[in-house]
């Protein structure tokens, strides 16, 4: 196939081709983006949370008229609150597991803060979250320890919720240890979690997420410190695995079961997910990344109308084209070319112009990406995503010719007798 | 002669019923998703007290220093985004603004009166008498607390309406009893609906946009002396030397937030000014570094717009110009070929004027039809985006009277944008050139 006649003609609809390479270029240039973003949404949503989410659900409460001071009679008195709770919440008969943490992963509650290697350290090493609760945080939530030991029922003291966070031992995940302790031998090292007190490392657990879902954590995502003290404070947060198929009754009966116990206090049932207080953890993480789902569908919805606009556009005007050229087809046809061949030259005409266009749009998709990386603080995009879009777009560039193509094909030789 | 033009368009549109129909659905779509990610970036940018936004300011004040100030990513160096109780206590105790009041964040529990019902969660701030007429609480009965209150710590409370229904089933409750956390407040107000978004007092504990509404507000020192514990966020760069509450107090955590009001350029520059001289005396330790931000500059600063809005606007933005590029590539193309038809009409006699009006009017009519079904489709993505967004920012997005009319006009002014080319070109076709063809 000779290039020449194609150019020849596409010099006559200089506009019109000037047009339909733009359109191109910028579909290739907003979809690489969009499915860039996609792509980044669905590996955020996917991360593991590190814990055993199976029948799991967690209760926010807090006590009406309950000590708010900081005074050790206080304290005392939240503490033995908290853990008549735990031991009505075992007592019921479809719970497998029941433990008071502060906060779990995914719920947007964050204690976090810098981990130093020497004592008044003035630039923490790393950032960490810390997880409160007693050496059944590690069973209950079905947590992998891949080095050391669990905390004893001996390791665990209790304290106010303003009091100092000062642990002589503690256990980290292994991305904490491995960021602390390059060389791997985090077991058994100090480390000071608040500024002159040491804490040893007893025990390191495979993964666990921070608390929160959001950006600001996303370079410490898996820094977590597990400390064998349970918070004392006018508030408690349970989490309970129900036995298998039993979490639907189970989260109806533990707030009946709490309120038998001890009615002064505030368990919100509702259908607003901010305000009430039982979650399962299915509705938890769901809630979670329910602003990145919703971008990932947003930009799938856009990128599907894209595509099929860009290839409408190709089918209306090269049906457009094919019949404004019915004459000249029939003189070729005349002139000895097979129907393949004037297939070929809308198809080869197509492959000119949406070349054009994919290489245009190459060249706006990372302009296009650097932009976003300055204003959102976005990644850089792989050059994988811009190769692959680029591929599409011809492949739909082909896909959408071919039927007005093949109309052109079937143009009779006769066509070049009739005058108009 | 308009009439004609639009009989003659309606005939050319249906001469050929799939590239028109395509045509138009390009458009529908195109408006359609431009105008629901618009919907919701307008929900959240929008000015949350347009009558006084100009007045109200943000003053921060660095109470870390330059140790601290080191691993700022922020190139700016801004000082932190709320106040210790220190620094908070301290504007308010030299009271030089005209309206002011440091603020934190609440959430205690309100026993109703009503025997049986479990005792509910609400969510507010304590606040100083200041706070009703600086941002124009509404006030359905009662009013606010006066400045006597704040000094004497006196347990009163203003609630709000749907508090004031579940606590008393409703009605004027000025002067009956609340208890809240165990303990017993005066109530003095009940607000009328009032759910500004954003949260512009609080934004940095809020984030901007919450669904549930301001339940009850307290007197700042009131709250403080019953030990009621801070809801939002504590910022601290090392922990407090003492424990418990009154050790947060004494700490150089920050938790308080704190708005102003300053009528005039004059007085904001002088508050500055004071501001400068407040932290010299009380961080004496490095060079004042402080801001005072308008309302609208503060809420840019927090980036309560969320960037997830922005990039969506601006994808659907990119979406509308490919649809425009494609429909003037059709319009070309349909022009075009009616060459010799305006060849026929320009020799009848019609002016190049004339074949302009017929082929706008033309694109004109694709547009409104584009913008008629871009109207629906709206409607259905702002049904939608409340199933996929963020609950209480899609809440926020609405079909309304304006939106409805910039739905029309972005699509017939669009389209006759994209018709523009098309039209020149069919305009510029030479009579005689055309006649003699065939």
């Amino acid at each position: 196939m000779k290039l020449h006649p194609i150019l020849a003609a596409l010099k006559k609809h200089k506009a019109g081709v000037t047009l339909i390479t733009l359109q191109i270029a910028l579909t290739l240039a907003i979809v690489c983006n969009a499915v860039f973003i996609i792509g980044q949404r669905i590996d955020r949503i996917n991360r593991p949370s590190g814990i055993d989410e199976s029948n799991l659900f967690m209760i926010t409460q807090s006590w009406v008229g309950a000590p708010s001071g900081d005074d050790e009679g206080s304290v005392e008195k939240l503490d033995s609150m908290q853990r008549t709770d735990v031991a009505t919440l075992r007592n019921l008969p479809d719970v497998q597991s029941a433990i008071a943490i502060n906060t779990l992963p995914l719920v947007n509650s964050t204690w976090s803060g810098g981990i130093g290697l020497k004592p008044n350290q003035q630039n923490s090493t790393a950032q960490a979250a810390f997880y409160f609760g007693t050496d059944q945080m590690i069973p209950a939530l079905g947590l992998k320890l891949v080095a050391g030991r669990n905390f004893t029922p001996a390791d665990v003291n209790h304290m106010g919720f303003r009091g100092h966070n000062r642990p002589p031992i503690v256990i980290v995940t292994k991305a904490l240890a491995d960021k602390l302790f390059p060389k791997g031998n985090a077991l058994g090292k100090t480390i000071y979690v608040d500024r002159d007190t040491p804490s040893t490392i007893i025990g390191i657990i495979a993964r666990m997420q921070v608390p929160s879902p959001n950006s600001w954590a996303n370079d410490w995502f898996w820094n977590s410190v597990l400390i064998p003290t349970r918070l004392d404070a006018g508030f408690a947060r349970y989490a309970v695995r129900a036995k298998p198929g039993r979490l639907q009754a189970v989260m109806q009966e533990a707030p009946k079961a709490l309120f038998a116990s001890n009615p002064m206090r505030v368990i919100e049932t509702g259908t607003d997910f901010d305000e009430t207080s039982v979650h399962s953890f299915a509705d938890i993480r769901a809630h979670a990344y329910r602003a990145d789902r919703g971008m990932a569908i947003l930009m799938g919805v856009i990128c599907l109308i894209l595509l099929c606009v860009t290839a409408a556009g190709i089918v209306g005007l090269t049906s457009f084209w094919v019949g404004q050229r019915r004459k000249q087809i029939g003189i070729r046809r005349a002139l000895g070319a097979t129907r393949s061949d004037i297939l070929r030259y809308f198809q080869s005409e197509n492959l000119l112009i949406a070349g054009a266009g994919v290489v245009l749009g190459a060249i706006l998709a990372v302009g296009l990406n650097l932009w976003m990386m300055r204003q959102f603080q976005m990644d850089r995009m792989p050059v994988l995503y811009v190769l692959t879009g680029m591929l599409l777009l011809l492949a739909l560039g082909q896909g959408a010719v071919f039927a007005p193509a093949r109309r052109a094909s079937k143009v009779s030789p006769v066509e070049a007798t009739r005058s108009v | 002669m308009f009439a004609y033009y639009l009989d003659l368009a309606l005939r050319s549109l249906k001469r050929n019923k799939a590239l028109t129909g395509l045509m138009i659905l390009t458009i529908g779509f195109g408006v359609a998703a431009s105008m629901t990610t618009w919907s919701v970036f307008r929900a959240v940018s929008g000015d949350p007290i347009p009558w006084k936004s100009a007045q109200l300011f943000v003053p921060q004040i660095d109470a870390w220093g330059p140790v601290v100030q080191k691993n700022n990513p922020d190139p700016d160096k801004g000082p932190p985004d709320a106040l210790t109780y220190g620094d908070a206590v301290g504007l308010m105790r030299d009271h030089r603004a005209k309206l002011q009041s440091a603020m934190y964040m609440i959430s205690p529990s309100v026993i109703p009166a009503v025997p049986g019902e479990h005792p509910i969660n609400t969510m507010g701030h304590a606040v100083f008498s200041e706070f009703f007429p600086m941002v124009d609480v509404p006030f359905k009965y009662g009013s606010g607390w006066s400045a006597a209150d704040d000094d004497h710590r006196a347990q009163v409370a203003v609630i709000s309406s749907k508090v004031n229904r579940k606590v008393f089933g409703g009605g004027d409750s000025v002067g009956k009893t609340i208890n809240i956390d165990g303990r017993d407040y005066r109530v003095v107000g009940v607000m009328d609906d009032w759910n500004p978004q954003p949260r512009f007092y609080d934004v940095v504990n809020t984030g901007g946009f919450l669904q549930q509404d301001e339940g009850v507000l307290l007197p700042f020192n009131t709250a403080i002396a019953a030990g009621m514990s801070n809801d939002g966020n504590t910022n601290c760069y090392e922990s407090p030397k003492e424990t418990g509450f009154v050790g947060l107090q004494h700490s150089s955590c920050i938790w308080n937030e704190y708005m102003v009001q300053l009528d005039s350029a004059a007085d904001a520059q002088r508050f500055k000014d004071y501001l400068e001289g407040f932290a010299r005396e009380h961080h004496p330790g490095w060079a004042p570094n402080v801001r005072l931000h308008g309302l609208m500059a503060w809420l840019d600063h927090e980036h309560v717009v969320p960037p997830d809005t922005k990039i969506s606007l601006y994808v659907a933005l990119g979406l509308l110009l490919v649809c425009l590029v494609n429909t003037a590539g059709l319009l070309l193309a349909k022009f075009l070929r009616r060459a010799s038809e305006i060849g026929v009409r320009r020799a009848l006699g019609a002016s190049r004027r004339e074949i302009y009006t017929q082929f706008l009017v033309e694109a004109g009519m694709v547009g409104l039809a584009g913008g008629v079904l871009g109207l629906l489709l709206t409607w259905v993505g702002i049904a939608g985006v409340g199933w996929v967004l963020p609950r209480d920012i899609a809440a926020l997005a609405r079909v309304d009277v304006s939106l409805f009319l910039t739905t029309l006009a972005v699509a017939i002014v669009a389209t006759m944008l994209a018709g523009l080319y098309p039209t020149v070109r069919a305009a510029s076709v030479q009579p005689a050139w055309q006649l003699k063809s065939n």
